[in-house]
């Protein structure tokens, strides 16, 4: 077995833990949340927006 | 705008998990550069073969031209629909459900075909590498399947880390291209380049008559096909526009700067590919720009153009992942598709369910081995999508005049671009019909299906209110 034998072999392995954690996590994050709050993004809200607005308005006040 | 008329109120859930609001114009611009620039490294020689070498220049600016519309039409209109999904979300708000359906669908397949492109690109140059290191008989799959692995656990784990990284591996394959042109001393032709000689084609006789062009102007016409890899992917910038800090500022210019960086990245690609490499080699090289650096004979820029080479097709994975998962996300939270690929991570803040999901059609095309077919059907899905973007703008502008909405950017002499653009996509279709006619037709027929499907099956699901989102006032005429 040379180098590029190790190589390849490895690269099977790391692509495969990394999916693996991938997986992992996603799973873990559905046991955690509801699919509500996953689902809950809005379309164009802007965040930044809003927050610069109560920054302005506590600011006025 | 009166506030009375707005066609959407949507008020911010203060508990809704969002995607992230943190790219500058600088990742939108590795985004777009980063998923073209694999385009100057391969492929785009394939136009020299049809045209021969003057054919690929009238291509590529031409092309150029073609992009430069779409680069101008996409800035206006996503400078306003600053939402994941890009063209998808502006066809909804501009025409309708199925059309921003078919729109989303040629954004996932453009972006995903190319990804499996790239990264059956980045497996064979490591199994080329490793032959010229002296161990042949690598198989490129593992390197395949870790390229897609690793990218996609990037994208998993957060959107300003995976530009971030976009941003760097694209300028050193861009600064690459530089180098070359200065190694092959521009200032002194005939040292190095000889475009005297290598320009100096001569036309067959039974089908062309002009000096340089082999096969007349049907060839030039035809290396269009080819010429858009020199900018095929632009247009992914729209996608980041949910997530970056200032949408009417920073995708006009990450945009346009993009562009400008291709058009010259094109220009020099060609002017030293032509000037070093027979037309007939270069025609059907796999690599041009690395096979110009082998000719300079420095060790220096050769290991260089490998590894910018590597890098290219890197990135450009990179940003496809990015781009599909955000249109197929985008589509869910619609409900054109099942709202659980709507997910978005609550700690990471991307859409980890879909960029989950499209990796093993990556994957999958990946391991085929079948680079030509994989990326016509990204060109076609493409092409189906810029022919769109006229349309798309008469449309925006005609309900929603200028004055009417606040724009980011205005497309300059409209209605020229969109002309012009709509006269490149018939052209350019021709070639493609040209060169894979089969496969052309094979893919209008796969979307006519998926067109009837969601017709039938799908678009009952859809939120037909909530998916109008932007605060608009109400279209003219309505």
């Amino acid at each position: 077995m040379d180098f590029w034998d190790i190589l390849q072999y490895g690269s099977w392995a790391v692509a495969a833990l990394l999916l693996l954690w991938m997986v992992a996590d996603a799973f873990m994050v559905s046991s955690q949340f509801t699919e509500d709050v996953l689902t809950s993004s809005q379309e164009g809200i802007d965040e930044l927006a809003a927050q610069q607005q109560a920054h302005n308005a506590g600011k006025g006040s | 705008m009166s506030d009375s008329a707005v066609t959407a109120t949507q008020t911010a859930n203060p508990n809704a998990i969002n995607l992230k609001k943190v790219l500058g114009p600088v990742h939108v611009w590795a985004l777009g550069v980063g998923i073209v620039l694999v385009g100057e490294f391969m492929g785009w020689n394939y136009s020299v073969a049809k045209g021969g070498a003057y054919g690929s220049l009238i291509a590529c600016w031409v092309i150029g031209l073609l992009y430069t519309c779409v680069a101008m039409i996409d800035s206006e209109i996503t400078s306003t629909v600053a939402a994941a999904g890009g063209q998808y979300a502006q066809a909804k708000h501009t025409t309708g459900p199925l059309m921003a359906f078919n729109v989303g669908i040629y954004l996932v397949m453009a972006y995903t075909m190319l990804e499996a492109a790239d990264v059956l690109v980045f497996g064979d140059l490591v199994s080329i590498g490793a032959g010229e290191l002296g161990r042949e008989g690598v198989d490129p799959k593992p390197f395949v399947f870790l390229a897609v692995a690793v990218l996609a656990w990037l994208n998993y784990r957060g959107v300003f880390m995976a530009l971030s990284v976009n941003f760097l591996i694209t300028a050193v394959a861009f600064f690459s291209i530089i180098i070359l042109w200065v190694g092959v001393q521009p200032f002194s032709p005939g040292e190095i380049t000889q475009h005297a000689e290598m320009l100096a084609i001569v036309p067959l006789p039974e089908l062309s008559s002009v000096q340089g062009l082999p096969y007349g102007w049907l060839g030039v016409l035809a290396a269009f096909q080819f010429g858009t890899w020199y900018y095929l992917g632009i247009e992914g910038t729209c996608q980041a526009a949910e997530e970056v800090r200032s949408a009417g500022r920073s995708l006009p210019l990450g945009t346009m700067s993009g562009m400008i960086t291709l058009l010259i990245a094109a220009s020099l690609t060609w002017w030293i590919c032509a000037g070093m490499l027979p037309w007939d080699y270069l025609g059907q090289a796999l690599a041009p720009l690395y096979d110009a650096s082998k000719m300079t004979g420095s060790n220096f820029l050769v290991v260089l153009l490998w590894v910018a080479t590597v890098f290219s097709a890197i990135a450009s994975a990179n940003g496809c992942i990015n781009d599909a998962s955000r249109a197929w996300f985008s589509m869910g939270r619609d409900r054109y598709l099942p709202q659980w690929f709507a997910a978005v991570h609550p700690r990471y803040r991307t859409p980890y369910r879909s960029i989950l999901f499209l990796i093993p059609i990556a994957v999958a095309f990946g391991f085929t081995g079948l680079l030509a077919q994989t990326i016509t059907f990204s060109i076609v899905s493409g092409l189906l999508g810029y022919t769109f973007m006229p349309i798309n703008l008469t449309k925006f502008r005609r309900k929603w005049p200028l004055g009417s909405i606040k724009r980011g950017f205005v497309s300059p002499m409209h209605p020229i671009p969109a002309i012009v653009l709509m006269t490149l996509c018939v052209l350019t279709f021709f070639a493609v019909f040209l060169g894979f006619g089969t496969q052309l037709f094979v893919m209008i027929g796969f979307y006519i299906f998926i067109s009837l499907y969601f017709v039938y099956r799908r678009y009952k699901y859809v939120r037909r209110g909530d998916q109008f989102t932007m605060a608009w006032p109400k279209p003219q005429g309505y």
